[in-house]
């Protein structure tokens, strides 16, 4: 033995991590897994089987048979049976399973570490310190949620079964964030995981048993994309939650449109990683690693996107590329590494063509030596030279690919730190707090890192906005997705029989001409572009008003004047909440006009017009009483720091109104919409729209900046598909026939806005529980959760 | 004999110009520190042959080091023949490695044990170090500061580890800082000089980078985390801004600065997360005893259990290790 040549080197040892016990465990298996349904593992000899290999030596470890139709109507119907009564557990015995499946996961988390490392690529290092114990952490969390379920959640209930559909490249740590939140509501589930990476699941389903989890409460089914497709699309299911591509989260919400599902997507982004001139750059350059080399950069919210300050530029660039040369990749099993194996071969091609693909583009790419002779193994890269219109800036690579590109000022690193269309985190380095809090509400995302990237926790919500999807993971933010309100049953409400919006009524009634009604974009009374109009009927069949009849161009300019008024969302709460109760105050003043109005033209008793008007009043001061008091909340994350989660209005929202209560529906809809900061496009039900529109001459006397409410009448299937697949439009909250919000969930997958959409006698409007309130707020804003750590 | 130290000469440090642009806008980010400071021992492992090669090397960069009010010139030429001889022949023997010279890279101690350490010391190769300035706190007056230098530079030290006047610092006197340091340099002459910072009492990190930044300016050829009495000492996160700082001045000047975290690195674990540090940040070359000390004493003793471990497979008691 001579140490002298150690000495010489110093090097370090390569380490690597035992994986006999998850090898004697797969092939106690038989190294061959079914399904596992109801509590029990299913196995069908003639059931076509794929192939699980260890992508960082391409060999075999275990083949898993593909659920079909048969295996998912069983999972399901497992599901749905223990539902009932998983429901009615009460909390803390929930609460109970939890902590023991948080245990139990603590117990073996060597193993499933191991496992996860062989059948991921990603390194031992990273699967035992981040992915298994945020896992962990995930179930104790929950736990909590379960046993204060009572006190805290009180006004809602679990939604039912849920279809949870994950990814490949955090297996267990996705499967824990899905089903954490979902069992702990008291739902059940029926969850896929990634064909590629199956094997965490598996392991994870024998822990079920002993951790006392009842029957058909988890249910784990295998299988690729068909089988997700299935599963998604199952009638069954009243609840999909994925996450994956944008490509597959936009074909769920396809084919799920029109069955009344709830859905949470969290997709695909092009982060973008911001930095100052003033930023500490060496720590700037540790941050890349994390944002882009973390997990090979197979991470959803990777920091891809790169945006420095010319004055720093080269340094940082300078920095950065010193900084690759001591990366160190190797076998995914050796605990000295930072960069293990890309999940799979196909994986791996995707990213090479991709790049190679862009770089015909131009940019200049500096990448990490191969040091792994592996062949899934990518080396860290930069390209450099590169602007907003490259592919490589605009595409999501999901490999371990940095772009750079620079900004002059702060309102251009906001510019171009949003144009993308991904919104899913964001992270912005600078040691100048007015540059950072200033900057991180402005950055389009739902999570924003200050001097930081990719610190994650149970407390604090995940999710995206834009096209990289909707919905949160974590925190209470994250809970109102796996449940859903508990309503009074009520009676429906009367609609009158008359005609729908139509021209060719004109020649099929007598001519007695009231008033012609304009729409209402951008603060003016605007005529119809084609110039139709249409007459709507009073109850006892006679002509109530002409209304015009919208088409593409009307919404076009509408939504065109909502982008305008967008500034609304910078005034002050206050300001907002001042010019709503100014607006109920002119509104009150015209009592009796609108009274008389409502009887004649949807034919209900004075007495119960008087009802509709007066709680139009009350729910204007609703939300001019809300809009101050909508608070985020600071969470509690396990570093020194605070999370912040901010709900932010979502932006331009489409409203498309039922008919029945025309006035109170309109306020039910515009006044928490706009009580936020969002600026709406209303269009009113077809039957009772004039009622709407009369509400124009008190808006425009009431302080409310032009283009935050604006109003177009028109056919509700057109308008609806205008509003739907408008790309400017965020969010469309609709209630109609199932048809109609069929086609709203189906054209909304366009840029993935936010639907809400409702079968038009839902809901009472004149009664509180049912007509307002937080849910309404909810669906009004979106929280950004902003990681900032402090210290000095 | 050969040496387990790679021998190549580098230029010494001579110090730049004062110049606030070099460290005016700094600001280190504090938690960003410590979230990468937490990962060294987590994304690199040291084991069996490596180990025992690190720790060797570890010997190689120690400043022994005995600063108490009960020093006695029997203590310092125990610690003297410790420095010399720090492993024992048995365990040199096993390691196959009785032809290799291994000996610590200094002695550290206050001027007047000078006398007792040198005679023993002359000619092997291993330096003596004499803490200065008034030391801890610096605050005796500057020209009895100065002339202590000389003094000890005079009675055989040949490199001198002097405090900086933290209230510098914390009034953000640089300048004042500049010439002081640049004063210490002039006095040791041909003996090298060490800049102890005292981070414990500095402040902040950023406060510690712009120290860093001055110190090299006026000359330092190590910068020095801490005498030891301060309430913390050697922290990786301070060690870290430092390092970063030493590898900022190189690359824009060419020089290549020490580094010597000190006090408080007591086991073999906290060594070679600071060995890591080095080899992550700087790399090979700054892992020679001209660019890289300990200042230690309770450490040599965990390191020769943990060679004695790797040759043995059982761990050692402290009673069979000649005590330092």
């Amino acid at each position: 033995m001579t140490l002298e040549k150690y000495i010489k080197d110093l090097d370090y040892s390569v380490a690597l991590e035992d994986d006999k016990s998850a090898m004697e465990w797969l092939s106690k298996y038989g190294s061959r897994f079914g399904q596992f349904i109801e509590g029990e593992f299913l196995f069908d000899k003639k059931a076509e089987v794929i192939s699980v290999t260890n992508p960082s030596n391409s060999k075999v470890l275990a083949e898993i048979e593909v659920a079909d139709k048969k295996v998912i109507d069983a999972a399901v119907a497992a599901a749905r049976k223990a539902q009932e009564s998983w429901s009615k557990t009460d909390g803390h015995s929930r609460a109970k399973v939890l902590y023991a499946l948080g245990r139990l996961i603590q117990k073996h988390a060597r193993i499933i570490s191991v496992l996860e490392t062989l059948d991921n690529g990603k390194p031992i290092r990273e699967s035992r310190d981040a992915d298994i114990p945020l896992a962990i952490r995930h179930f104790y969390h929950h736990a909590g949620w379960a046993q204060l379920q009572d006190t805290e959640l009180r006004d809602h209930q679990s939604v039912g079964v849920i279809a949870q559909i994950i990814p490949w490249n955090f297996p267990f740590l996705m499967l824990a964030w899905k089903i954490s939140p979902a069992i702990a509501m008291g739902n059940t589930v029926v969850i896929k995981p990634a064909e590629s990476t199956p094997l965490t699941a598996m392991f994870f389903a024998q822990l079920c048993e002993e951790a006392g989890v009842p029957k058909g409460v988890i249910n784990i089914i295998n299988g690729a994309g068909n089988t997700g497709a299935l599963l998604a699309a199952h009638e069954g299911v009243d609840k999909v939650a994925f996450t994956g591509s944008t490509a597959v989260g936009r074909a769920i919400r396809k084919s799920t449109a029109g069955q009344g599902k709830k859905l949470t997507l969290e997709l695909g982004g092009k982060s973008a990683f911001v930095v100052f001139d003033d930023a500490d750059l060496d720590s700037v350059v540790e941050g890349v690693v994390n944002a882009i080399w973390y997990n090979q950069g197979e991470v959803c919210c990777a920091g891809s996107r790169l945006l420095v300050q010319a004055s720093v530029e080269d340094k940082l660039v300078y920095k950065i590329k010193k900084r690759m040369k001591t990366l160190r990749g190797g076998n995914s099993l050796d605990k000295s590494i930072d960069i293990g194996s890309l999940v799979s071969e196909s994986q791996f091609k995707q990213v090479s063509s991709i790049v190679e693909k862009g770089l015909k583009h131009g940019g200049e790419l500096f990448q990490c030596e191969r040091l792994n002779p592996d062949a899934n193994y990518y080396p860290p890269s930069i390209i450099t030279d590169v602007d907003s219109s490259h592919p490589l800036v605009q595409e999501e690579i999901f490999g371990p690919v940095l772009v750079i590109s620079s900004f002059r000022t702060q309102d251009e690193a906001i510019k171009l730190a949003n144009n993308t269309r991904y919104g899913l985190s964001a992270s912005v380095w600078s040691e100048n707090i007015n540059i950072a809090m200033d900057v991180a509400p402005k950055l389009i995302a739902g999570v924003v890192w200050i001097n930081c990237h990719n610190k994650f926790d149970a407390a604090c919500g995940f999710g995206g906005v834009k096209e990289s999807g909707f919905g949160r993971e974590g925190g209470k933010e994250g809970l109102y997705e796996y449940l859903k309100p508990i309503k009074l049953k009520h009676e429906k409400t009367k609609v009158k029989s008359s005609p729908p919006l139509n021209s060719s009524n004109e020649k099929t009634v007598p001519s007695k001409i009231d008033r012609t009604l304009k729409f209402y974009i951008g603060g003016k009374q605007t005529r119809p572009d084609a110039g139709g109009s249409a007459p709507t009927f009073n109850a006892d069949g006679s002509i109530a008003a002409w209304v015009g009849i919208g088409n593409r161009k009307d919404i076009r300019n509408a939504v065109a004047a909502a982008c305008k008024g967008r500034s609304w969302a910078k005034k002050s709460a206050h300001g907002r909440a001042q010019v709503l109760y100014f607006f109920a105050e002119n509104l009150s003043v015209r009592r009796d006009e609108f009274v008389d109005r409502l009887v004649m033209t949807t034919g209900v008793s004075k007495s119960a017009a008087q009802g509709e008007f007066d709680t139009t009043i009350s729910r204007i001061f609703t939300y001019a009483a809300w809009a101050d008091k909508f608070d985020g909340a600071a969470h509690n994350a396990p570093y020194r720091g605070v999370t912040i989660a901010l709900p932010e209005p979502i932006g331009v929202i489409g409203l498309i109104a039922p008919d029945e209560q025309p006035l109170l529906n309109a306020i039910s809809l515009i006044a928490p919409a706009i009580a936020m900061g969002n600026t709406v496009v209303f269009i009113p039900g077809e039957l009772n729209a004039n009622i709407a529109l009369e509400l124009v001459s008190v808006l425009e006397t009431s302080d409310i900046p032009a283009g935050v409410i604006n109003i177009v009448t028109g056919e509700k299937s057109e308008m609806s598909k205008q509003l739907s697949g408008h790309g400017e439009v965020e969010a469309v909250w609709c209630w109609g026939e199932k048809e109609i919000i069929k086609e709203v969930e189906e054209i909304s997958v366009e840029n993935l806005k936010r639907t809400w959409c409702h079968e038009n006698d839902d809901r009472n409007w004149l009664i509180k529980s049912e007509g307002e309130g937080p849910e309404f707020l909810r669906q009004a804003t979106q929280v950004k959760n902003i990681w900032t750590p402090y210290g000095d | 004999m050969t040496t387990i130290n790679t021998k190549s000469e580098i230029i010494r440090n001579p110090g730049v110009e004062f110049q606030q642009e070099r460290f005016c806008n700094l600001k280190i980010n504090l938690s960003a520190v410590e979230d990468r400071c937490a990962e060294y021992a987590k994304r690199r492992s040291i084991k069996k042959e490596n180990q025992a090669a690190w720790l060797l090397k570890v010997i190689s960069l120690i400043d022994l080091t005995t600063l108490s009010g009960d020093d006695t010139i029997a203590r310092v030429r125990r610690l003297c023949r410790k420095a010399l001889n720090p492993i024992n022949e048995k365990t040199k023997g096993l390691l196959n490695l009785d032809k290799v010279n291994i000996s610590t890279a200094a002695v550290c101690v206050y001027h007047e044990m000078l006398s007792a350490a040198s005679p023993i010391l002359k000619g092997t190769g291993v330096h003596l170090a004499a803490v200065s300035t008034g030391f801890p706190a610096g605050l005796s007056p500057l020209p009895l500061r100065i002339e202590e230098i000389k003094y000890s530079v005079e009675a055989g030290a040949d490199e001198i580890d002097i405090v900086i006047s933290r209230r510098h610092v914390l009034e953000g006197n640089w300048q004042e800082l500049y010439d002081e340091v640049k004063m210490f340099r002039e006095a040791c002459g041909d003996a090298h000089l060490k800049t102890i910072l005292a981070t414990g009492e500095l402040g902040n990190l950023t406060n510690i980078a712009k120290a860093s930044v001055v110190c090299m300016m006026a000359g330092a050829d190590f910068i020095k985390t801490s005498t030891g009495k301060e309430p913390t000492n050697a922290t990786l996160p301070v060690s870290l801004v430092m390092i970063r700082m030493i590898r900022e001045y190189y690359e824009s000047t060419g020089y290549m600065v020490g580094f010597k975290p000190a006090g408080g690195i007591s086991d073999t674990k906290t060594a070679l997360q600071f060995m890591t540090l080095m080899q992550e940040e700087l790399g090979r070359r700054w892992l020679e005893p001209d660019l890289f000390r300990f200042g230690a004493s309770s450490l040599l003793g965990d390191i020769e259990r943990q060679l004695d471990h790797f040759t043995s497979g059982y761990y050692s008691a402290a009673y069979r290790h000649p005590l330092a």
